[in-house]
């Protein structure tokens, strides 16, 4: 297959590069890949919901329990954390005005970890959910699934790791002597404030994996109530790793924000430093509010009120990115093209879903919403709403610079307004499936009127997504193959300078 | 106005209101956390897939609980297997049972009726049927019920307006 339009290169010769720009390419076709084939699960998932009782799609719940646990597992870990550094990849060196990344065979080394551990949790699909709490998963989870989920997240794990070493050198050792760190785009603030936050959260996981094994092989106990273990250990482990997660998903998505709101506003960014600002504040307050998850496990009065400090602390943060993005539109000559069209879709969600996760903080209200449909539906906003919107955005602006060609305008506006009132019918129809107490991670539910219209409708907003990310993916697929070559100084006739695309010929 | 400023009146309402929802919340929480002192108790043992419960008199039950309106009752909740989640949405009520664990969490009954009780954190196999089934009785003469309970264990001292009581009971 030929990518590239210029210079037509043999598929082994981007696969077994080291250069920044294919490696960003192979880090976003695997994502890409993984959003289609994990969103095909969240189909199955939904059509099965769509009337109580069993409705064949899929057999039985062990099947749905591997389903929805790999749905989990790959849309995080390997759609949202690779096209992140997908991007990072094209764009940091670029930004940094350097040549490459720091480390071209590292990169190269951190990419081409993530295939086998992909092969694994989805060979495995392994059934205890994304979150593998023991006592269940380490004594009732079955056999190999459960060790390939265990070592393709470890391996996932390092990967990351030594992504975002690469990324911090590049950005502070090698980034160009005459740019200071404040003339920089935010996107590379975010991406340095990510990486940073990965060197920190993901060790500790790292080690409650490996406990986690040897639990699992009975021959230690720290998890394992029998032995004298504690199952609440883990989730605090598991937590304080993965809360940070949230916000080193969040903040690339909220750099690429940046890339795209103030070029298609046509207005410079309101104000550079409260971005900085808020993504200081983020990296930091996202780490004293991991327990936030566990009001429930049974945590004294002191703990919880503590933690809803810690989580009420982060929201001025993010409240100041939502505020930035709107005083930057705000009288500027906006054009609603793809990109910004999906850019203003995840700041709409991105307010939803905000205001929900107010209301999980406050601490009884979290005993209505706490593992109910309401959860779901209110970190879909996040990780779909959000995240996945403003990936797609930069996606669509990113076309021309990687492919030299442009996609289909009109079709990419379409996959927009069918993956927003998709979303916005799933996700929001979830919120209130949660209120009336259906709980989360269930085969099947009481057959009583709210829940089934409930469902329902949330299942047909399932649908509109499945077709808007079809349009969407052949759209992209049909033009990176025969679309229209773009015009690379300005492709989206902004008046703005574009990125310098003739790096995407490797000098090495 | 200029950028900063705008921008720090904005950050000033958000905070103003985070410290309101934060405020509210401690305040309903404080009361939950804290049961009556002659709230009966009764312990809740979760296992793969059915609810148990064994009363203060020794009476136990298997996935059906009988509780009397107007008595506080505390739950000792405990698992026998993996975790669960002792719920009964139209209650309010939530407590993870973990195994090795007592956690605890109390409720007074407001109606008769029949409610569902069932497992809110994934369990395994038949997690999804893993329910149980809650009566609520009127009082009768072997269980009295308080009769100024409301007064009794929600007190209208400082803090909590008609919203928050009838969340509580």
């Amino acid at each position: 297959m030929v990518l590239e339009v210029k210079k037509p290169r043999a598929m082994w010769e981007i696969l077994f590069s080291t250069h920044h720009t294919d490696i960003g390419l192979l880090y976003i076709i695997l994502a890409i890949t993984a959003l289609m084939i994990g969103g095909a699960l969240a189909i199955a998932i939904r059509s099965e919901l769509f009337l109580p009782g069993n409705q064949g799609i899929i057999p039985d719940s062990n099947t749905f329990h591997r389903i929805f646990t790999t749905h989990g597992t790959n849309m995080l870990f390997l759609w949202l954390l690779p096209f992140a550094a997908g991007v990072g990849n094209y764009l940091i060196p670029i930004m940094v005005r350097y040549k490459d990344m720091a480390w071209p065979k590292l990169n190269a080394t951190a990419f081409w970890m993530i295939p086998p551990a992909m092969a694994m949790v989805w060979l495995g699909m392994a059934d205890f959910t994304w979150y593998a709490s023991p006592p269940y998963s380490i004594l009732k989870a079955p056999g190999p699934a459960a060790e390939m989920w265990i070592f393709g997240i470890k391996i996932l794990g390092i990967s990351s790791v030594l992504g975002a070493i690469n990324f911090i050198v590049t950005i502070l050792k090698m980034k160009h002597p005459d740019l200071p760190l404040m003339r920089t785009p935010l996107f590379v603030w975010a991406t340095l404030v990510t990486s940073i936050m990965i060197l920190v959260a993901i060790p500790t996981f790292a080690a409650a994996l490996i406990m986690l094994y040897t639990d699992r092989l009975g021959v230690s106990g720290f998890f394992n109530p029998a032995m004298g273990g504690d199952p609440i250990a883990y989730q605090h482990l598991f937590w304080f790793t993965f809360h940070p997660e949230v916000y080193i998903f969040a903040i690339p998505a909220i750099g690429m924000m940046y890339e795209l709101i103030p070029r298609f506003s046509r207005k410079p960014i309101f104000s550079y430093q409260s971005g900085v600002t808020a993504f200081v504040l983020l990296a930091i307050v996202g780490f004293a509010s991991w327990a936030h998850h566990m009001y429930s496990t049974g945590m004294s009065f002191t703990e919880k009120t503590v933690f809803m400090i810690g989580t009420l602390a982060a929201v001025p943060a993010s409240a100041m990115h939502v505020f930035n993005w709107t005083a930057t539109m705000w009288g500027g000559r906006i054009r609603f093209r793809a990109p910004m069209s999906f850019a203003f879709g995840g700041l709409v969600l991105f307010f939803y879903a905000g205001a929900g996760g107010i209301v999980n903080t406050a601490m009884p209200l979290d005993f209505l919403t706490h593992d109910t449909y309401w959860v779901v539906g209110h970190f879909h906003l996040f990780v779909m709403g959000l995240i996945t919107f403003a990936f797609i955005g930069m996606l669509h602006y990113l076309f021309p610079f990687i492919t030299g060609r442009m996609y289909n305008e009109r079709l990419a506006m379409i996959s927009f307004w069918l993956l927003f009132a998709g979303s916005s019918v799933i996700f929001l129809t979830q919120h209130v499936l949660g209120l009336y107490g259906q709980p989360r991670r269930t085969f099947d539910y009481l057959p009583i009127e709210p829940l089934i219209i409930m469902n329902q409708i949330s299942t047909v907003g399932a649908w509109i997504n499945a077709a808007g990310a079809a349009l969407l993916i052949g759209n992209l697929i049909t033009s990176a193959i025969k679309g229209k070559p773009a015009k690379m100084n300005d492709p989206f006739e902004l008046g703005e300078h574009y990125y310098d695309y003739t790096r995407r010929e490797p000098h090495h | 106005m200029g950028h900063a400023t705008f921008e720090w009146v904005y950050v000033g309402v958000v905070i103003a209101l985070l410290v309101y929802v934060g405020a509210a919340s401690w305040d309903v929480e404080r009361l939950l956390d804290h049961a009556p002192p002659e709230s009966k108790v009764v312990k809740v043992f979760g296992q793969q897939w059915l609810w148990t419960f064994e009363h203060e008199d020794g009476r136990k039950e298997v996935g059906e609980l009988h509780l009397t309106k107007g008595v506080p009752y505390r739950f000792e909740i405990t698992s026998r297997d993996v975790n669960h989640a002792f719920n009964i949405p139209d209650l309010t009520v939530m407590m993870d049972a973990v195994p090795g664990r007592i956690n605890t969490m109390w409720v007074m009954p407001d109606a008769t009726g029949e409610f569902l009780i069932q497992c809110r954190e994934f369990c395994g196999f038949s997690h999804y049927q893993m329910r149980a089934k809650l009566i609520v009785e009127e009082p009768d003469a072997t269980n009295v019920a308080f009769e100024d309970a409301e007064e009794k264990y929600l007190p209208a001292s400082s803090v909590v307006d008609a919203g928050d009581t009838a969340r509580l009971s």
